[in-house]
Protein backbone atom coordinates (compact mmCIF):
# COMPACT_ATOMS: atom_id res chain seq x y z
CA UNK A 1 0.00 0.00 0.00
CA UNK A 2 1.07 3.46 -0.75
CA UNK A 3 2.24 5.17 2.05
CA UNK A 4 0.87 8.74 2.79
CA UNK A 5 3.67 10.83 1.09
CA UNK A 6 3.85 9.36 -2.15
CA UNK A 7 0.09 9.45 -2.67
CA UNK A 8 0.20 13.44 -1.69
CA UNK A 9 3.56 14.02 -4.45
CA UNK A 10 1.77 11.36 -6.58
CA UNK A 11 -0.79 13.53 -8.80
CA UNK A 12 2.18 16.03 -9.73
CA UNK A 13 5.02 13.98 -10.23
CA UNK A 14 3.29 11.83 -12.77
CA UNK A 15 2.32 14.28 -14.50
CA UNK A 16 6.10 15.60 -14.51
CA UNK A 17 7.23 12.31 -15.87
CA UNK A 18 4.75 11.82 -18.27
CA UNK A 19 5.80 15.49 -19.62
CA UNK A 20 9.46 14.25 -19.50
CA UNK A 21 7.87 10.83 -21.24
CA UNK A 22 6.34 12.46 -24.06
CA UNK A 23 9.26 15.44 -25.00
CA UNK A 24 11.62 11.89 -25.14
CA UNK A 25 9.23 10.24 -27.34
CA UNK A 26 8.93 13.26 -29.11
CA UNK A 27 12.49 13.74 -29.77
CA UNK A 28 12.82 10.07 -30.40
CA UNK A 29 10.30 10.29 -33.56
CA UNK A 30 11.93 13.82 -34.45
CA UNK A 31 15.58 11.41 -35.12
CA UNK A 32 13.75 8.58 -36.81
CA UNK A 33 12.55 11.19 -39.12
CA UNK A 34 15.86 12.68 -39.58
CA UNK A 35 17.26 9.21 -40.34
CA UNK A 36 14.27 8.87 -42.84
CA UNK A 37 15.35 11.85 -44.27
CA UNK A 38 19.16 10.92 -45.28
CA UNK A 39 18.51 7.13 -45.33
CA UNK A 40 18.62 7.06 -48.93
CA UNK A 41 22.00 8.77 -49.51
CA UNK A 42 23.57 5.96 -46.97
CA UNK A 43 21.18 2.84 -48.75
CA UNK A 44 19.90 1.55 -51.98
CA UNK A 45 16.58 4.10 -51.89
CA UNK A 46 14.43 1.42 -53.42
CA UNK A 47 15.51 -1.37 -50.47
CA UNK A 48 14.27 1.58 -48.51
CA UNK A 49 11.18 1.97 -50.23
CA UNK A 50 10.17 -1.47 -49.89
CA UNK A 51 11.28 -1.64 -46.28
CA UNK A 52 8.73 1.11 -45.78
CA UNK A 53 5.87 0.10 -47.79
CA UNK A 54 6.06 -3.54 -45.62
CA UNK A 55 6.46 -1.88 -42.55
CA UNK A 56 3.07 0.59 -43.46
CA UNK A 57 1.62 -3.10 -44.00
CA UNK A 58 3.03 -4.26 -40.16
CA UNK A 59 1.69 -1.52 -38.53
CA UNK A 60 -1.53 -1.53 -39.89
CA UNK A 61 -2.12 -5.15 -39.04
CA UNK A 62 -0.62 -4.30 -35.67
CA UNK A 63 -3.22 -1.73 -35.21
CA UNK A 64 -5.67 -4.97 -35.29
CA UNK A 65 -3.61 -7.16 -33.86
CA UNK A 66 -2.00 -5.10 -31.11
CA UNK A 67 -4.63 -2.73 -30.13
CA UNK A 68 -7.96 -4.62 -30.92
CA UNK A 69 -6.86 -8.35 -30.39
CA UNK A 70 -8.21 -9.68 -33.43
CA UNK A 71 -5.82 -11.80 -35.77
CA UNK A 72 -6.50 -11.43 -39.51
CA UNK A 73 -5.13 -13.82 -41.67
CA UNK A 74 -6.54 -12.16 -44.49
CA UNK A 75 -4.51 -9.06 -44.53
CA UNK A 76 -3.12 -9.96 -48.29
CA UNK A 77 -6.24 -9.17 -49.71
CA UNK A 78 -6.55 -5.25 -48.92
CA UNK A 79 -2.32 -5.14 -49.64
CA UNK A 80 -3.31 -6.71 -53.21
CA UNK A 81 -6.53 -4.90 -53.75
CA UNK A 82 -4.60 -1.76 -53.25
CA UNK A 83 -2.12 -2.61 -55.45
CA UNK A 84 -4.17 -3.93 -58.56
CA UNK A 85 -6.51 -1.23 -58.14
CA UNK A 86 -3.73 1.53 -58.40
CA UNK A 87 -1.72 -0.55 -61.09
CA UNK A 88 -4.48 -1.14 -63.09
CA UNK A 89 -5.91 2.07 -63.07
CA UNK A 90 -2.58 4.10 -63.73
CA UNK A 91 -1.72 1.33 -66.09
CA UNK A 92 -4.95 2.03 -68.48
CA UNK A 93 -5.27 5.46 -67.73
CA UNK A 94 -2.58 7.78 -68.79
CA UNK A 95 -3.64 10.80 -67.26
CA UNK A 96 -3.88 9.94 -63.99
CA UNK A 97 -1.43 11.05 -61.38
CA UNK A 98 0.15 8.73 -58.64
CA UNK A 99 -1.76 9.88 -55.96
CA UNK A 100 -4.90 9.55 -57.40
CA UNK A 101 -4.24 5.95 -58.20
CA UNK A 102 -3.01 5.51 -54.47
CA UNK A 103 -6.32 7.04 -53.21
CA UNK A 104 -8.87 4.84 -55.31
CA UNK A 105 -6.50 1.83 -54.43
CA UNK A 106 -6.95 2.59 -50.49
CA UNK A 107 -10.47 3.58 -50.56
CA UNK A 108 -10.98 0.62 -52.57
CA UNK A 109 -9.15 -1.84 -49.72
CA UNK A 110 -10.92 0.25 -47.12
CA UNK A 111 -14.56 -1.07 -49.09
CA UNK A 112 -13.81 -4.43 -48.90
CA UNK A 113 -12.58 -4.20 -45.21
CA UNK A 114 -15.87 -3.13 -44.23
CA UNK A 115 -17.12 -6.35 -46.48
CA UNK A 116 -14.30 -8.52 -44.44
CA UNK A 117 -15.59 -6.95 -40.94
CA UNK A 118 -19.51 -7.27 -41.24
CA UNK A 119 -18.48 -11.01 -42.12
CA UNK A 120 -15.96 -11.80 -39.75
CA UNK A 121 -15.88 -9.70 -36.76
CA UNK A 122 -18.33 -11.69 -34.64
CA UNK A 123 -16.18 -14.62 -34.19
CA UNK A 124 -13.60 -14.31 -31.64
CA UNK A 125 -10.18 -15.70 -31.84
CA UNK A 126 -8.98 -18.82 -34.58
CA UNK A 127 -13.01 -18.49 -35.70
CA UNK A 128 -11.83 -14.85 -36.65
CA UNK A 129 -8.68 -16.25 -38.32
CA UNK A 130 -10.07 -18.29 -40.14
CA UNK A 131 -12.96 -16.68 -41.62
CA UNK A 132 -10.74 -13.56 -42.85
CA UNK A 133 -8.41 -16.45 -44.23
CA UNK A 134 -11.15 -17.90 -46.44
CA UNK A 135 -12.18 -14.84 -47.54
CA UNK A 136 -8.77 -13.80 -48.45
CA UNK A 137 -8.46 -17.10 -50.45
CA UNK A 138 -11.70 -15.99 -52.34
CA UNK A 139 -10.49 -12.32 -53.04
CA UNK A 140 -7.23 -14.54 -54.34
CA UNK A 141 -9.02 -16.80 -56.85
CA UNK A 142 -10.84 -13.72 -58.01
CA UNK A 143 -7.94 -12.02 -58.65
CA UNK A 144 -6.30 -14.86 -60.60
CA UNK A 145 -9.23 -14.96 -62.81
CA UNK A 146 -10.26 -11.37 -63.32
CA UNK A 147 -8.69 -10.40 -66.89
CA UNK A 148 -7.81 -7.36 -65.51
CA UNK A 149 -5.13 -8.15 -63.39
CA UNK A 150 -3.29 -10.20 -65.66
CA UNK A 151 -3.59 -13.57 -64.13
CA UNK A 152 -0.34 -14.97 -63.15
CA UNK A 153 1.72 -12.93 -65.14
CA UNK A 154 0.29 -9.99 -62.70
CA UNK A 155 0.58 -6.31 -63.95
CA UNK A 156 3.88 -5.07 -64.95
CA UNK A 157 5.31 -1.69 -66.33
CA UNK A 158 2.89 0.63 -64.16
CA UNK A 159 3.73 4.07 -64.65
CA UNK A 160 5.19 6.07 -62.16
CA UNK A 161 3.95 9.47 -63.30
CA UNK A 162 4.30 12.53 -62.13
CA UNK A 163 2.89 13.43 -58.29
CA UNK A 164 0.28 16.12 -58.58
CA UNK A 165 0.96 16.08 -62.45
CA UNK A 166 4.09 18.30 -62.41
CA UNK A 167 6.86 16.06 -59.74
CA UNK A 168 8.36 13.51 -61.79
CA UNK A 169 8.61 9.94 -59.54
CA UNK A 170 11.20 8.39 -62.10
CA UNK A 171 14.04 9.53 -60.21
CA UNK A 172 14.16 7.21 -56.90
CA UNK A 173 14.89 9.61 -54.58
CA UNK A 174 11.93 12.00 -55.40
CA UNK A 175 9.93 8.18 -55.04
CA UNK A 176 11.16 7.65 -51.84
CA UNK A 177 10.29 10.72 -50.21
CA UNK A 178 7.18 10.56 -51.44
CA UNK A 179 6.60 6.72 -49.61
CA UNK A 180 8.17 8.42 -46.78
CA UNK A 181 6.05 11.04 -46.10
CA UNK A 182 2.90 8.44 -47.09
CA UNK A 183 4.57 6.47 -44.20
CA UNK A 184 5.13 9.34 -42.02
CA UNK A 185 1.28 9.77 -42.55
CA UNK A 186 0.19 6.27 -42.10
CA UNK A 187 2.23 5.67 -39.02
CA UNK A 188 0.71 8.82 -37.25
CA UNK A 189 -2.92 8.21 -38.30
CA UNK A 190 -1.75 5.04 -36.68
CA UNK A 191 -0.64 6.87 -33.38
CA UNK A 192 -3.13 9.22 -33.03
CA UNK A 193 -6.09 6.41 -33.58
CA UNK A 194 -4.24 4.43 -30.50
CA UNK A 195 -4.12 7.73 -28.26
CA UNK A 196 -7.49 8.82 -29.08
CA UNK A 197 -11.17 8.65 -27.04
CA UNK A 198 -11.80 5.58 -29.92
CA UNK A 199 -8.43 4.07 -29.29
CA UNK A 200 -9.41 4.02 -25.18
CA UNK A 201 -12.69 2.40 -25.62
CA UNK A 202 -10.45 -0.01 -28.22
CA UNK A 203 -8.38 -0.86 -25.16
CA UNK A 204 -11.11 -1.38 -23.06
CA UNK A 205 -12.85 -3.60 -25.17
CA UNK A 206 -9.33 -5.65 -25.76
CA UNK A 207 -8.61 -5.66 -22.11
CA UNK A 208 -12.67 -6.97 -20.84
CA UNK A 209 -14.75 -7.38 -23.61
CA UNK A 210 -18.27 -7.78 -21.43
CA UNK A 211 -17.40 -5.11 -19.08
CA UNK A 212 -16.71 -2.74 -21.85
CA UNK A 213 -20.45 -3.98 -23.30
CA UNK A 214 -21.93 -3.60 -19.59
CA UNK A 215 -20.55 0.44 -19.68
CA UNK A 216 -22.80 0.45 -22.89
CA UNK A 217 -20.68 0.13 -25.83
CA UNK A 218 -20.91 -1.93 -29.04
CA UNK A 219 -17.88 -3.79 -28.88
CA UNK A 220 -18.97 -4.87 -32.51
CA UNK A 221 -18.59 -1.52 -33.94
CA UNK A 222 -15.46 -0.56 -32.46
CA UNK A 223 -13.62 -3.61 -33.88
CA UNK A 224 -15.21 -2.95 -37.18
CA UNK A 225 -13.93 0.46 -37.50
CA UNK A 226 -10.58 -0.96 -36.48
CA UNK A 227 -10.59 -3.18 -38.79
CA UNK A 228 -11.61 -0.95 -41.21
CA UNK A 229 -8.76 1.84 -40.94
CA UNK A 230 -6.20 -1.02 -40.64
CA UNK A 231 -7.50 -2.57 -44.05
CA UNK A 232 -7.60 0.97 -45.57
CA UNK A 233 -4.07 1.37 -44.07
CA UNK A 234 -2.95 -2.11 -45.88
CA UNK A 235 -4.54 -0.91 -49.15
CA UNK A 236 -2.21 2.47 -49.03
CA UNK A 237 0.76 0.16 -48.29
CA UNK A 238 -0.16 -2.31 -51.75
CA UNK A 239 -0.96 0.76 -53.79
CA UNK A 240 2.18 2.91 -52.73
CA UNK A 241 4.15 -0.49 -53.12
CA UNK A 242 2.78 -0.91 -56.87
CA UNK A 243 3.68 2.66 -57.84
CA UNK A 244 7.17 2.15 -56.50
CA UNK A 245 8.22 -1.45 -58.10
CA UNK A 246 5.40 -0.51 -61.17
CA UNK A 247 4.48 -3.96 -60.35
CA UNK A 248 1.08 -5.82 -59.22
CA UNK A 249 1.13 -9.42 -59.07
CA UNK A 250 -0.42 -12.43 -57.23
CA UNK A 251 2.34 -12.67 -54.47
CA UNK A 252 0.79 -9.79 -52.76
CA UNK A 253 -2.51 -11.70 -52.37
CA UNK A 254 -1.44 -15.13 -51.68
CA UNK A 255 -1.89 -16.29 -48.36
CA UNK A 256 2.47 -16.11 -47.90
CA UNK A 257 1.68 -12.72 -47.58
CA UNK A 258 -0.77 -12.87 -44.95
CA UNK A 259 1.37 -15.10 -42.97
CA UNK A 260 4.81 -12.52 -43.42
CA UNK A 261 2.96 -9.38 -42.16
CA UNK A 262 2.06 -11.33 -38.56
CA UNK A 263 5.70 -12.84 -38.80
CA UNK A 264 6.96 -9.13 -39.12
CA UNK A 265 5.03 -7.56 -35.89
CA UNK A 266 5.18 -10.46 -34.00
CA UNK A 267 9.08 -10.07 -34.75
CA UNK A 268 9.12 -6.72 -33.97
CA UNK A 269 6.37 -7.01 -31.07
CA UNK A 270 3.36 -7.27 -31.14
CA UNK A 271 1.43 -3.82 -29.32
CA UNK A 272 4.22 -1.53 -29.81
CA UNK A 273 3.75 0.96 -32.18
CA UNK A 274 7.66 0.83 -33.84
CA UNK A 275 7.60 -3.14 -33.78
CA UNK A 276 5.72 -3.67 -36.77
CA UNK A 277 8.73 -0.92 -38.50
CA UNK A 278 11.59 -2.71 -37.01
CA UNK A 279 9.93 -6.51 -37.89
CA UNK A 280 9.57 -5.01 -41.34
CA UNK A 281 13.28 -3.78 -41.86
CA UNK A 282 14.48 -7.58 -40.60
CA UNK A 283 12.49 -9.58 -42.68
CA UNK A 284 13.02 -7.81 -45.80
CA UNK A 285 16.74 -7.39 -45.15
CA UNK A 286 17.02 -10.73 -44.58
CA UNK A 287 15.18 -11.90 -47.53
CA UNK A 288 17.30 -9.39 -49.56
CA UNK A 289 20.30 -10.75 -48.16
CA UNK A 290 19.95 -14.16 -48.54
CA UNK A 291 18.30 -13.54 -52.11
CA UNK A 292 22.08 -12.57 -52.89
CA UNK A 293 23.87 -15.66 -51.34
CA UNK A 294 23.91 -19.02 -51.47
CA UNK A 295 21.48 -19.88 -49.07
CA UNK A 296 19.08 -18.37 -51.26
CA UNK A 297 16.46 -21.05 -51.38
CA UNK A 298 16.84 -21.19 -47.85
CA UNK A 299 14.94 -18.31 -47.37
CA UNK A 300 11.63 -19.84 -45.81
CA UNK A 301 13.31 -21.84 -43.92
CA UNK A 302 16.06 -19.62 -41.85
CA UNK A 303 12.45 -16.83 -41.23
CA UNK A 304 10.62 -20.21 -40.16
CA UNK A 305 13.67 -21.16 -37.84
CA UNK A 306 13.60 -17.08 -36.58
CA UNK A 307 10.16 -16.92 -36.24
CA UNK A 308 10.01 -20.29 -33.48
CA UNK A 309 12.95 -18.96 -31.84
CA UNK A 310 10.98 -15.62 -31.54
CA UNK A 311 7.72 -17.45 -30.16
CA UNK A 312 9.58 -19.42 -28.00
CA UNK A 313 11.96 -17.15 -26.10
CA UNK A 314 11.14 -13.81 -26.64
CA UNK A 315 7.62 -13.35 -26.78
CA UNK A 316 7.06 -9.55 -26.70
CA UNK A 317 9.16 -9.59 -29.99
CA UNK A 318 12.38 -7.48 -30.14
CA UNK A 319 11.07 -3.60 -29.34
CA UNK A 320 8.91 -5.53 -27.24
CA UNK A 321 11.78 -6.51 -25.06
CA UNK A 322 14.10 -3.55 -25.02
CA UNK A 323 10.95 -1.44 -23.62
CA UNK A 324 10.91 -4.19 -20.74
CA UNK A 325 14.74 -4.42 -20.27
CA UNK A 326 14.37 -0.27 -20.59
CA UNK A 327 11.70 -0.35 -18.05
CA UNK A 328 13.68 -2.74 -15.83
CA UNK A 329 16.97 -1.42 -16.23
CA UNK A 330 15.90 2.58 -16.08
CA UNK A 331 12.85 3.55 -14.33
CA UNK B 1 -36.66 2.80 2.19
CA UNK B 2 -39.06 0.28 2.99
CA UNK B 3 -41.80 2.43 3.01
CA UNK B 4 -42.43 3.74 -0.49
CA UNK B 5 -42.95 0.37 -2.25
CA UNK B 6 -45.97 -0.34 -1.84
CA UNK B 7 -48.12 2.22 -4.82
CA UNK B 8 -45.00 1.71 -7.63
CA UNK B 9 -44.94 -0.57 -10.48
CA UNK B 10 -41.64 -2.30 -10.47
CA UNK B 11 -38.63 -1.29 -12.17
CA UNK B 12 -37.37 -4.45 -13.09
CA UNK B 13 -39.75 -7.24 -14.08
CA UNK B 14 -39.32 -10.27 -15.55
CA UNK B 15 -42.38 -12.87 -16.49
CA UNK B 16 -41.87 -16.28 -17.03
CA UNK B 17 -37.96 -15.86 -17.76
CA UNK B 18 -36.85 -19.50 -18.69
CA UNK B 19 -33.51 -20.68 -20.22
CA UNK B 20 -32.56 -23.50 -21.31
CA UNK B 21 -29.46 -25.06 -22.12
CA UNK B 22 -30.07 -28.46 -24.47
CA UNK B 23 -32.74 -29.82 -21.98
CA UNK B 24 -31.17 -28.84 -19.06
CA UNK B 25 -33.42 -25.32 -17.42
CA UNK B 26 -31.11 -23.51 -15.56
CA UNK B 27 -33.68 -20.48 -14.97
CA UNK B 28 -37.51 -22.04 -14.66
CA UNK B 29 -40.51 -19.50 -14.95
CA UNK B 30 -38.76 -16.85 -12.64
CA UNK B 31 -41.21 -14.18 -12.03
CA UNK B 32 -38.97 -11.74 -10.39
CA UNK B 33 -40.08 -7.85 -9.31
CA UNK B 34 -37.91 -5.49 -8.24
CA UNK B 35 -38.96 -1.96 -6.53
CA UNK B 36 -37.41 1.67 -7.28
CA UNK B 37 -35.48 2.12 -4.58
CA UNK B 38 -34.72 -1.32 -3.13
CA UNK B 39 -31.87 -2.95 -2.62
CA UNK B 40 -32.85 -6.36 -3.65
CA UNK B 41 -30.87 -9.96 -3.11
CA UNK B 42 -30.52 -12.61 -4.99
CA UNK B 43 -29.67 -15.62 -2.93
CA UNK B 44 -29.71 -19.22 -3.21
CA UNK B 45 -27.22 -22.35 -3.63
CA UNK B 46 -24.76 -22.78 -6.24
CA UNK B 47 -26.04 -23.67 -9.37
CA UNK B 48 -29.54 -21.80 -8.44
CA UNK B 49 -29.22 -20.02 -11.85
CA UNK B 50 -29.00 -16.86 -10.41
CA UNK B 51 -26.01 -15.87 -12.49
CA UNK B 52 -27.85 -17.01 -15.51
CA UNK B 53 -30.78 -14.68 -14.43
CA UNK B 54 -28.01 -11.64 -14.54
CA UNK B 55 -27.20 -13.17 -17.98
CA UNK B 56 -30.71 -13.00 -18.84
CA UNK B 57 -31.28 -9.41 -17.64
CA UNK B 58 -28.38 -8.11 -19.52
CA UNK B 59 -29.08 -10.09 -22.58
CA UNK B 60 -25.76 -11.62 -22.41
CA UNK B 61 -27.35 -14.40 -22.63
CA UNK B 62 -30.73 -14.68 -25.07
CA UNK B 63 -33.92 -15.89 -22.52
CA UNK B 64 -35.57 -19.33 -24.13
CA UNK B 65 -38.57 -17.84 -22.62
CA UNK B 66 -40.24 -15.47 -21.54
CA UNK B 67 -40.58 -11.12 -21.19
CA UNK B 68 -38.20 -8.78 -19.44
CA UNK B 69 -39.64 -5.11 -18.53
CA UNK B 70 -37.92 -2.20 -17.68
CA UNK B 71 -39.96 0.62 -16.15
CA UNK B 72 -42.75 -1.17 -18.09
CA UNK B 73 -41.18 -1.39 -21.49
CA UNK B 74 -40.28 -4.90 -22.83
CA UNK B 75 -36.54 -5.03 -23.51
CA UNK B 76 -36.20 -8.75 -24.02
CA UNK B 77 -34.90 -8.09 -27.34
CA UNK B 78 -32.48 -4.98 -26.73
CA UNK B 79 -28.64 -5.99 -26.79
CA UNK B 80 -25.98 -5.83 -23.94
CA UNK B 81 -24.74 -2.36 -24.65
CA UNK B 82 -28.09 -1.11 -24.93
CA UNK B 83 -29.61 -1.84 -21.94
CA UNK B 84 -26.43 -0.14 -20.47
CA UNK B 85 -27.51 2.46 -22.14
CA UNK B 86 -30.89 2.39 -20.67
CA UNK B 87 -29.72 3.24 -17.62
CA UNK B 88 -29.12 -0.68 -16.44
CA UNK B 89 -25.29 -1.27 -15.89
CA UNK B 90 -24.22 -4.73 -14.45
CA UNK B 91 -20.97 -5.92 -12.60
CA UNK B 92 -19.45 -9.42 -12.87
CA UNK B 93 -18.58 -12.39 -10.50
CA UNK B 94 -14.99 -11.39 -10.70
CA UNK B 95 -13.67 -7.94 -10.44
CA UNK B 96 -14.39 -6.65 -14.19
CA UNK B 97 -11.67 -4.03 -14.94
CA UNK B 98 -9.52 -2.65 -17.65
CA UNK B 99 -6.18 -4.20 -16.06
CA UNK B 100 -3.54 -2.62 -18.35
CA UNK B 101 -5.23 1.02 -17.80
CA UNK B 102 -4.93 3.30 -14.41
CA UNK B 103 -7.59 3.23 -11.67
CA UNK B 104 -8.47 6.83 -13.40
CA UNK B 105 -8.58 5.46 -16.96
CA UNK B 106 -11.23 2.81 -15.69
CA UNK B 107 -13.59 5.14 -14.46
CA UNK B 108 -13.24 7.80 -17.55
CA UNK B 109 -13.50 5.15 -20.49
CA UNK B 110 -17.10 4.76 -18.64
CA UNK B 111 -17.48 8.83 -18.20
CA UNK B 112 -16.69 9.26 -22.07
CA UNK B 113 -19.69 7.68 -23.39
CA UNK B 114 -21.78 10.60 -22.75
CA UNK B 115 -19.75 12.95 -24.69
CA UNK B 116 -20.45 10.85 -28.35
CA UNK B 117 -16.65 11.31 -29.47
CA UNK B 118 -15.70 7.91 -28.54
CA UNK B 119 -15.77 6.62 -32.54
CA UNK B 120 -13.82 9.62 -33.31
CA UNK B 121 -10.34 7.87 -33.52
CA UNK B 122 -8.72 11.26 -35.45
CA UNK B 123 -9.12 13.18 -31.94
CA UNK B 124 -6.15 13.82 -29.43
CA UNK B 125 -6.68 11.66 -26.10
CA UNK B 126 -6.45 15.03 -24.93
CA UNK B 127 -10.09 15.69 -25.05
CA UNK B 128 -11.41 13.48 -22.76
CA UNK B 129 -8.92 15.34 -20.24
CA UNK B 130 -11.90 17.44 -18.48
CA UNK B 131 -12.99 14.41 -17.81
CA UNK B 132 -10.29 13.85 -15.47
CA UNK B 133 -12.23 16.28 -12.47
CA UNK B 134 -14.79 13.96 -12.34
CA UNK B 135 -13.66 10.88 -12.53
CA UNK B 136 -11.37 11.73 -9.37
CA UNK B 137 -14.60 12.64 -7.90
CA UNK B 138 -15.34 9.75 -8.19
CA UNK B 139 -12.75 7.67 -6.88
CA UNK B 140 -12.75 9.55 -4.28
CA UNK B 141 -16.27 8.70 -3.82
CA UNK B 142 -14.82 5.21 -3.62
CA UNK B 143 -11.60 6.28 -1.44
CA UNK B 144 -9.39 5.50 -4.32
CA UNK B 145 -8.18 8.82 -4.53
CA UNK B 146 -4.66 8.19 -4.72
CA UNK B 147 -4.47 5.19 -6.91
CA UNK B 148 -5.51 6.97 -9.31
CA UNK B 149 -2.59 7.01 -11.35
CA UNK B 150 -1.90 3.37 -11.02
CA UNK B 151 -2.20 0.12 -13.51
CA UNK B 152 -5.28 -1.37 -12.01
CA UNK B 153 -3.26 -4.46 -12.47
CA UNK B 154 -1.35 -3.79 -9.50
CA UNK B 155 -4.34 -2.97 -7.22
CA UNK B 156 -5.46 -5.28 -4.18
CA UNK B 157 -8.30 -7.23 -5.12
CA UNK B 158 -10.87 -5.36 -2.61
CA UNK B 159 -9.93 -2.11 -4.82
CA UNK B 160 -10.40 -3.50 -7.61
CA UNK B 161 -14.12 -4.07 -6.56
CA UNK B 162 -14.46 -0.62 -5.24
CA UNK B 163 -12.98 0.66 -8.87
CA UNK B 164 -15.55 -1.83 -10.46
CA UNK B 165 -18.44 0.62 -8.16
CA UNK B 166 -16.65 3.50 -8.90
CA UNK B 167 -16.58 2.91 -13.18
CA UNK B 168 -20.31 1.49 -12.83
CA UNK B 169 -21.56 4.89 -10.97
CA UNK B 170 -19.56 6.96 -13.71
CA UNK B 171 -22.38 5.95 -15.83
CA UNK B 172 -25.19 7.53 -13.40
CA UNK B 173 -27.28 4.29 -13.65
CA UNK B 174 -30.37 4.12 -12.37
CA UNK B 175 -30.65 0.68 -11.42
CA UNK B 176 -27.10 -1.29 -10.47
CA UNK B 177 -27.00 -5.46 -10.98
CA UNK B 178 -24.16 -6.18 -8.46
CA UNK B 179 -22.97 -9.78 -9.18
CA UNK B 180 -21.58 -10.90 -5.27
CA UNK B 181 -19.75 -7.58 -4.93
CA UNK B 182 -17.84 -8.97 -1.78
CA UNK B 183 -16.79 -12.70 -2.83
CA UNK B 184 -13.41 -13.35 -1.91
CA UNK B 185 -12.64 -10.50 -0.01
CA UNK B 186 -11.36 -10.01 3.98
CA UNK B 187 -13.85 -9.40 6.33
CA UNK B 188 -12.46 -5.63 6.49
CA UNK B 189 -12.87 -4.80 2.74
CA UNK B 190 -16.55 -6.86 2.86
CA UNK B 191 -17.71 -3.69 5.66
CA UNK B 192 -15.72 -1.73 3.25
CA UNK B 193 -17.73 -2.54 0.45
CA UNK B 194 -21.10 -2.85 2.29
CA UNK B 195 -21.06 0.86 3.53
CA UNK B 196 -19.88 2.13 -0.03
CA UNK B 197 -23.08 0.13 -1.62
CA UNK B 198 -25.40 1.44 1.01
CA UNK B 199 -23.94 5.08 0.39
CA UNK B 200 -24.17 5.02 -3.42
CA UNK B 201 -27.72 3.24 -3.32
CA UNK B 202 -29.39 6.13 -2.27
CA UNK B 203 -31.63 7.45 -5.03
CA UNK B 204 -30.62 3.62 -7.27
CA UNK B 205 -32.54 0.75 -7.19
CA UNK B 206 -29.49 -2.53 -6.64
CA UNK B 207 -30.53 -5.99 -7.64
CA UNK B 208 -27.67 -8.09 -6.35
CA UNK B 209 -26.41 -11.45 -5.76
CA UNK B 210 -24.87 -12.66 -2.69
CA UNK B 211 -23.72 -15.47 -0.73
CA UNK B 212 -22.88 -13.87 2.13
CA UNK B 213 -26.02 -13.55 4.52
CA UNK B 214 -24.86 -10.92 6.74
CA UNK B 215 -24.47 -8.70 3.73
CA UNK B 216 -27.94 -9.25 2.68
CA UNK B 217 -29.13 -8.87 6.41
CA UNK B 218 -27.47 -5.65 6.69
CA UNK B 219 -28.16 -4.63 3.52
CA UNK B 220 -31.18 -5.89 1.38
CA UNK B 221 -34.86 -4.79 1.57
CA UNK B 222 -36.33 -7.76 -0.11
CA UNK B 223 -35.01 -10.90 -0.87
CA UNK B 224 -35.51 -13.55 -3.35
CA UNK B 225 -34.32 -17.13 -2.84
CA UNK B 226 -33.51 -19.43 -6.21
CA UNK B 227 -33.04 -23.08 -6.25
CA UNK B 228 -32.97 -25.11 -8.80
CA UNK B 229 -33.47 -22.07 -11.53
CA UNK B 230 -36.83 -21.55 -9.76
CA UNK B 231 -38.02 -18.84 -7.13
CA UNK B 232 -38.28 -20.34 -3.76
CA UNK B 233 -39.10 -17.73 -1.53
CA UNK B 234 -39.37 -14.24 -1.82
CA UNK B 235 -39.67 -11.60 0.93
CA UNK B 236 -37.94 -9.67 3.87
CA UNK B 237 -34.72 -11.15 5.28
CA UNK B 238 -37.25 -12.29 8.77
CA UNK B 239 -39.66 -13.98 6.21
CA UNK B 240 -36.94 -15.82 4.22
CA UNK B 241 -35.18 -16.50 6.78
CA UNK B 242 -37.74 -18.28 8.31
CA UNK B 243 -39.36 -20.04 5.96
CA UNK B 244 -38.37 -23.61 6.37
CA UNK B 245 -38.26 -24.72 2.52
CA UNK B 246 -35.26 -22.03 2.30
CA UNK B 247 -33.39 -23.41 5.47
CA UNK B 248 -33.92 -26.85 4.14
CA UNK B 249 -31.93 -25.92 0.83
CA UNK B 250 -29.64 -23.11 1.06
CA UNK B 251 -29.28 -22.13 5.09
CA UNK B 252 -28.16 -25.28 6.16
CA UNK B 253 -29.79 -25.10 9.18
CA UNK B 254 -29.11 -27.30 11.73
CA UNK B 255 -32.43 -29.82 10.42
CA UNK B 256 -31.87 -30.11 6.91
CA UNK B 257 -27.88 -30.62 7.33
CA UNK B 258 -26.34 -30.59 3.83
CA UNK B 259 -28.36 -32.65 2.25
CA UNK B 260 -30.50 -30.28 -0.02
CA UNK B 261 -27.49 -28.50 -1.00
CA UNK B 262 -25.39 -30.29 -3.04
CA UNK B 263 -26.62 -30.46 -6.60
Amino acid sequence: MMTETQSMAAPSAVLERQKRAKFRRNMFYLALIVVGLVAPFLAYPVFLMKVLCFALFACAFNLLLGYAGLLSFGHAAFLATGGYVTGYLLASYPGLTPELGIIAGTLLATLLGVLFGVLSIRRQGIYFAMVTLAIAQLVYFMFVQAPFTGGEDGLHGVPRGELFGFISLSSNLAMYYFVFAIFIFGFALIQRTVHSPFGQVLKAIRENEPRAVSLGYNADAYKLVAFVISAGLAGLAGSTKTVVFQLASLTDAHWHMSGEVILMTLLGGVGTLLGPLMGAGIVVSLQHILAQSPLGNWVSVILGIIFVICVLSFRSGIVGELDKMYRKNFK
Amino acid sequence: MSANDVLQGPVLETRGLTKEFRGFTAVDDVNLQVQEGHIHALIGPNGAGKTTVFNLLTKFLPPTRGDILYRGHSITSKKSNEIAQLGLVRSFQISAVFAHMTALENVRVALQRKLGTSFHFWKSEKSLDHLNERALELLEEVGLREYADTLTVEMPYGRKRALELATTLALDPTMMLLDEPTQGMGAEDVDRIVALIKRVSQGRTVLMVEHNLSVVSRLCDRITVLARGAVLAEGDYETVSRNPLVREAYMGSDAAEEEGVTV
